[in-house]
């Protein structure tokens, strides 16, 4: 009967065999899946960052004639926003508009009348489609390339269209007729200003502002002309900046006068500058977007970013921001993107490079075409560029340049931003503004993070160490069952509880009290160790009741009457040293600004947050410390405490390591206290009194805003990615040293 | 002498003594100063009627309001605001006071100098009513109006409104119910059938036929809408029809509509068992309320309703895996570089920070996966994103994972501590790897799981700085558990205590009168942290004493 019972069971036996190793599978699996988990979670912030250090790409798309070579030689080439429709603006006054694709003509209008000739050409703010030609009678007509965007059968339709934003009457500039040699001009809501270089050099300002008549529909225009002195006789290039502010003239030797023409009425010299060594010529100067700042290219191969920048005394200047090397020939064209502070340049054998000023980044180098180019263009969203080279032959090129606003140097090193002063570390990442430079230098940050895990160590690191010397080595174990738990039950306290306090109890508290503060700090010890001395002269009867290894409750009276002391003298001794007024004392003496949320405050709430973590882990190296090492030294007469320093705390000292890296992690990650408890500025200063921004906060600040894939977001997961290599040295760290240690104590 | 002392090592010893004094001190003056301020704001406070003399030489106005703090002002301080060098010396206190009635003086709160405080009395018929809006309001009642007429006056009032107010209340739940109720599953109901219609059309399956039925139902959930709108028209009706007259401390009369108030009571006429019963009363309204007046004012419902929910699905998803793992690490991989590598991975783990955790849970799950999922299964709702945005599943997943390691370290504890033999016994009677896994270890170690799981749910109940990113929102209009199929909504956004406390402390309009509310979320989150916490303590000791046991 047993016999069979078990032939039986054969099936089931397999079936036990199958289910044992289906579990072996599913476990390894398991346990191979935490690795996957933390190196998954590493790859794909790298995965996120990675783009950010990808250079651009750009390969041919079309080739073609110039279309409509009968309507004159090209002046500016452009395209609209999607790259459909391409336009030129000719030598004979007329726009051509045409297929991108394929070159095919949409559209030919004159912009000028029949009977004059144009004598010069300007391009305005690109993103406004505004072009200017001068003319030989002294007039100038402004005309607009727009698109009209239409879905006719769900299919997209871009229909060109030309207007005249200052009516189609050419405007008079210059009243005794003479020819415009040199024009430029910007349009905006306040009004319109034209500055017009004559055949017989006069440099000619004027400014237009439209009056809406109040009683009938026309609106005429209230003018303002005046003559600039300067000589004009060498002048080659005209910028003036769309807030129609700063007039910038400059000859082809480089030799630039900057004009500032806030007040239309008296134009104002700010100062001469040479833009380039001796014997070079300047080959192309055109504005940055946003027109801060001008981009000069010249015959060496050089471009240089200049902007006009205010020093301390509010004097302001024009300085050399930086310089690019472009190439070895010529300079021959540049264009600015329209949305970000890049830029594109082609040099006299053809050579089309891509940069980007605030990063010093070189992003692309292509050889477009071996004839002399002509006319190089970047469409509105720096996706595809144009080159007209002088066989008349137009190249189209798509661009794949995602993030070029960062690098190395932009993000870790000093920048000089446009218009600041100096190179500096500054990290403001958003405006509203369209053409506002980014500012992604995570050195503050990091420095932020540092200094507030510093402050914090400061804190924990002491009061925790001897804490868990004290809690591990002589303290009675009835008392340890219970502290030990006590201290560590905080570890759990939600992060957030401890920010809200600092922030809305202890930083008031500490601005009000500041000198209490410092008087605790230096009462206490100095109050515990009067007491223990006195200690000893207590009558034995009563020390005696107090059981050993219970010192630390004994002291709790002390620490309150010590602190009752300092907070009760401190008003008297802040009006005796610091006219009572601590923060304002050093405010005046010493120059020191005090902010209610700063690193004390951070300090005190982070250090109350690591304390637990460190205190535990260094109370269970010492406890741990084999009872045969310090029992051998107590018998060959060392004191406790010498037993304690020269034995136990060498033996446990890589478990104290562990622990006060372990602690350093986590100040290092900890992000709701510094939310809250700073005021979350990102400046880099050492100063106790002045708050911080961590890395951490900065994420939980800015990443809900951040749009996803754009170089903010990228830049973000960047500083998580920073954080994350941070804390994996740090725990790796840790946990080697233990992993070791646990070795040498399974050996004793 | 004093160096023979320190040779003996008594004074280190005291001083890392006073260390461990000082970070008991430091513990516990937290949690008792998150207690007192916690327990306090529910107390009814005595309403104090104030004659202040404003400025010199005139007659003293009166206020009403609660004393919240007082300060003594520093004497530099008060030398430099311009006072006496005999003032400034003897201490000038100031009192911070509570005078509500922002509707009225614009100022919820208000300093006065102690020196200017002529009388303070404790009138009994001074009322206190809170309010749906604009905070709190301190008045003395003089009489109800029914559709704008007096119906009772003087002491009569009193009673009256208690009648009034109960019938009042009564009509603004029903209006609650109906509005949040019923319009609200009509609403989703007809969301669903714009889904519907959606999809059809994107499956091309949008025939005729189908698009009656839509239509039809459509016009039922339409119908049913006018006739919950007309019940709706008509309480509105009806619970405007009384209001409420006072007198504030200015001798100015104020009428108040009574749908405008919650709580009204007279703190100074109360006995204390009356007080004790307020308190509670007020206790539970803070459990069980929502929020008003931008989170400042009201319960923490919807709050502790999000926590609860989003700790429960990550216990859920974590346990499996944690379990898992550290079966894999204590009983399946050889001790040896591998094992070591995945230790150092589980305490990297740990030991990144949390907003790490929130970034890749952002970009990860929300973006990757849920823009995956929505492209599948939801495409009738794009571009409107179902998972494709934060929402409470990618917080428990996120949060799942920041609390792996700590279920793993807590199993793998339980496991080491079951003894060699048991296993050793198992397998020796014919039970394979498996079987001794499942009947004996995992049974024996439950308790050790347990432990790690408590302490996982206590981890995410207090984290913040992840969810921030991945789905908490300061006020999320609906639960995401309710009565419309599917019941449990995953993708929606929630509301969580720690975030309230962040929110409501440092990003509230109103800090200051909100500042009482956030000690008391405080100390809730703080109790129930440290009660999982004992809990999970109480229960590992329990475990190691029976160890103990079996091990001898």
């Amino acid at each position: 009967m047993t016999v069979s019972k078990l032939q039986i069971s054969e099936t089931y036996q397999k079936w036990r065999k199958i289910k044992d190793q289906l579990t072996r599978y599913a476990v390894v699996a398991g346990g191979l899946g935490v690795i996957v988990a933390i190196v998954l979670i590493f790859f794909y912030l790298m995965y996120v960052v990675y783009p950010l250090f990808i250079a651009a790409d750009a390969h041919a798309l079309y080739e073609y004639e110039l279309p409509e070579k009968a309507a004159g030689k090209s002046l500016y080439l452009t395209t609209e926003e999607q790259n459909e429709v391409a336009v030129r603006f000719t030598d004979q006054g007329k726009a051509v508009f045409f297929a991108t694709e394929t070159g095919k003509i949409l559209k030919i209008q004159s912009v000028i009348p029949e009977d004059v000739k144009i004598t010069s050409f300007s391009v305005g703010t690109q993103s406004r489609g505004n072009v200017a030609y001068g003319l030989s009678n002294g007039n100038v007509i402004i005309a607009r390339h727009k698109y009209q965007i239409t879905y006719p059968d769900d299919k997209r339709l871009i229909t060109p269209q030309l207007k005249f934003p200052l009516g189609e009457q050419a405007l008079q500039i210059d009243p005794q007729g003479q020819a415009i040699t040199h024009v430029a001009f910007r349009v905006n809501d306040s009004g319109t200003t034209v500055v017009a270089i004559t055949a017989d050099n006069r440099v000619l300002l004027t400014n237009f502002f439209k009056e809406d008549s109040l009683f009938s529909d026309d609106a005429s225009f209230e003018r303002v002309n005046v003559e600039i002195d300067v000589n004009a006789k060498d002048i080659k290039y005209i910028l003036l900046d769309k807030e129609q502010r700063n007039l910038y003239l400059a000859s082809s030797t480089g030799r630039l006068s900057m004009f500032d023409v806030s007040d239309k009425e008296r134009p104002l010299l700010i100062q001469h500058t040479e833009l380039l060594n001796i014997k070079d010529t300047l080959t192309s100067l055109v504005f940055l977007t946003g027109e801060l700042s001008l981009l000069a290219g010249d015959s060496t191969g050089l471009v240089s970013q200049w902007s006009a920048v205010r020093n301390v005394s509010n004097h302001i200047s024009l300085q050399k921001l930086r310089t690019f090397k472009v190439s070895d020939y010529a300079v021959v064209g540049i264009d600015a993107e329209q949305r970000r502070k890049g830029f594109v340049t082609v040099d006299a054998k053809g050579v089309v490079g891509i940069y980007h000023s605030t990063a010093e980044r070189e992003l692309l180098k292509a050889h477009v075409t071996s004839v002399q180019p002509k006319l190089l263009a970047m469409s509105p969203r720096a996706n595809v560029f144009l080159l007209e080279d002088a066989q008349e032959m137009i190249h189209i090129w798509h661009v794949e340049n995602e993030h070029p606003e960062v690098s190395i140097k932009s993000i870790w090193q000093e920048v000089w931003y446009e218009s600041y002063p100096k190179p500096d570390y500054i990290w403001q990442s958003s405006s509203s503004s369209n053409d506002f430079e980014p500012k992604y230098s995570l050195t503050p940050l990091v420095f932020g993070t540092l200094k507030a895990a510093f402050y914090a160590m400061m804190i924990a690191v002491p009061l925790a160490i001897m804490g868990a010397i004290y809690t591990a080595y002589f303290m009675s174990s009835g008392m340890r069952r219970v502290v030990k738990p006590s201290i560590e039950i905080m570890e759990a306290l939600p992060t957030v509880i401890l920010g809200f306090l600092a922030g809305l109890w202890l930083a008031p508290f500490v601005e009000e009290n500041l000198m209490a503060v410092f008087s605790i700090l230096l009462t206490l010890p100095v109050a515990v160790l009067l007491f223990a001395y006195l200690w000893q002269y207590i009558p034995k009867d009563i020390r005696l009741k107090v059981p050993e290894g219970t010192e630390a409750l004994v002291l709790i009276p002390v620490i309150f009457l010590a602190t009752y002391f300092a907070m009760s003298v401190s008003g008297s001794l802040e009006a005796m040293m610091f006219n009572g007024d601590l923060i304002r004392w050093f405010n005046t003496e010493w120059g020191i600004g005090y902010d209610q949320r700063n690193s004390l405050v951070v300090g005190i709430a982070m250090g109350f947050a690591v304390i637990p973590t460190i205190f535990s882990i260094t109370e269970d190296a010492i406890f741990s410390v084999p009872k045969h090492l310090t029992v051998g030294s107590l018998a060959l007469g060392a004191t406790p405490w010498q037993t304690m320093t020269k034995v136990v705390l060498l033996t446990a000292s890589p478990g104290i390591f562990s622990a006060v890296m372990i602690g350093l992690g986590r100040a290092v990650g900890e992000t709701m206290i510094v939310l809250m408890a700073t005021g979350n500025t990102p400046v880099m200063d050492l100063s106790v009194f002045q708050g911080m921004r961590t890395l951490s906060a900065n994420i939980a600040v800015e990443m809900p805003e951040s749009e996803v894939d754009s170089t903010h977001y990228r830049v973000l997961f960047l500083a998580a990615l920073v954080l994350f290599s941070f804390t994996f040295i740090f725990n790796t760290l840790a946990e080697i040293v233990r992993q070791r240690l646990r070795e040498k104590y399974s050996s004793l | 002498m004093i160096r023979e002392w320190f040779k003996t090592g008594a004074p280190w010893v005291w001083l890392n003594a006073a260390a461990v004094s000082l970070s008991l001190i430091m513990v516990f003056g937290l949690l008792a100063l998150i207690a007192i301020r916690g327990l306090g704001h529910f107390w009814p406070a005595d309403v104090a009627s104030i004659a202040y003399v404003e400025k010199a030489n005139e007659q003293p106005i009166t206020l009403v309001g609660e004393m919240v703090d007082q300060q003594v002002l520093k004497p530099e301080l008060a030398k430099a605001a311009g006072y006496t060098p005999e003032q400034a010396a003897a201490g000038l206190t100031q009192y911070l006071v509570k005078i509500g009635n922002r509707d009225i003086g614009g100022l919820d709160f208000r300093w006065l100098l102690g020196k200017d405080i002529k009388q303070t009395e404790y009138p009994e018929n001074l009322m206190v009513l809170e309010r749906r809006e604009w905070g709190n309001f301190y008045g003395y009642l003089e009489a109800i109006k029914e559709e704008g007429n007096v119906v009772a006056q003087g002491a009569q009032a009193w009673v009256i409104l208690a009648e009034r107010m109960e019938r009042t209340l009564d009509i603004f739940e029903r209006i609650k119910d109906i509005e949040k109720g019923e319009i609200g599953t009509i609403n989703y109901q007809l969301e669903r059938l714009r889904l519907k219609e959606r999809k059809l059309e994107l499956e091309d399956k949008l025939d005729a036929q189908a698009k009656q039925n839509l239509a039809s139902e459509k016009a039922e959930f339409e119908k049913a809408y006018q006739a919950l709108q007309a019940n709706l028209a008509d309480l509105n009706q009806k619970i405007r029809r009384d209001s409420l007259v006072a007198k504030v401390a200015n001798g100015q009369e104020v009428e108040i509509s009574l749908e405008k108030i919650v709580l009204y009571y007279r703190p100074n006429a109360m006995g204390l068992f009356q007080k004790i019963g307020h308190y509670f009363a007020k206790v539970g309204l803070f459990l069980s309320e929502e929020p008003r007046e931008a989170n400042t004012e009201g319960g923490v419902f919807p709050a502790i309703f999000g926590t609860v929910m989003m700790v429960m699905i990550m216990a859920v998803i974590v346990t499996p895996f944690g379990v898992i793992a550290a079966v894999y690490m204590r009983e399946y991989a050889k001790q040896g570089i591998l094992t070591r590598i995945i230790r150092i991975a589980v305490n990297n783990l740990a030991g990144v920070p949390s907003i790490v955790y929130g970034v890749f849970g952002l970009g990860f799950f929300v973006y990757i996966l849920g823009g995956n999922i929505d492209s599948l299964f939801f495409p009738e709702a794009l571009p409107a994103p179902t998972y494709g945005t934060p929402g409470m599943f990618w917080a428990s997943l996120t949060l799942a994972l920041l609390t792996l390691p700590v279920v793993i370290v807590a199993t793998e504890e339980g496991l080491s501590r079951v003894p060699k033999s048991i296993r050793e016994g198992s397998l020796a009677l014919g039970a394979t790897k498996a079987e001794t896994l499942w009947l004996t270890v995992l049974p024996m170690a439950s308790p050790a799981m347990m432990t790690g799981l408590i302490l996982a749910v206590a981890r995410a109940a207090g984290e913040v700085a992840p969810l921030m990113l991945v789905g908490v929102v300061k006020l999320a209009p609906t639960l995401p558990l309710d009565g419309n199929f599917p019941f449990m909504h995953l993708d929606r956004k929630f509301m969580h205590l720690g975030f309230h406390i962040y929110d409501v402390g440092f990003q509230s309009p109103n800090v200051e009168a909100a500042r009482p509310l956030v000690y008391a979320t405080s100390l809730l989150l703080v109790m129930v942290i440290i009660s999982l916490n004992l809990f999970a303590v109480s229960i590992r000791n329990h475990l190691r004493e029976k160890y103990k046991a079996l091990e001898n």
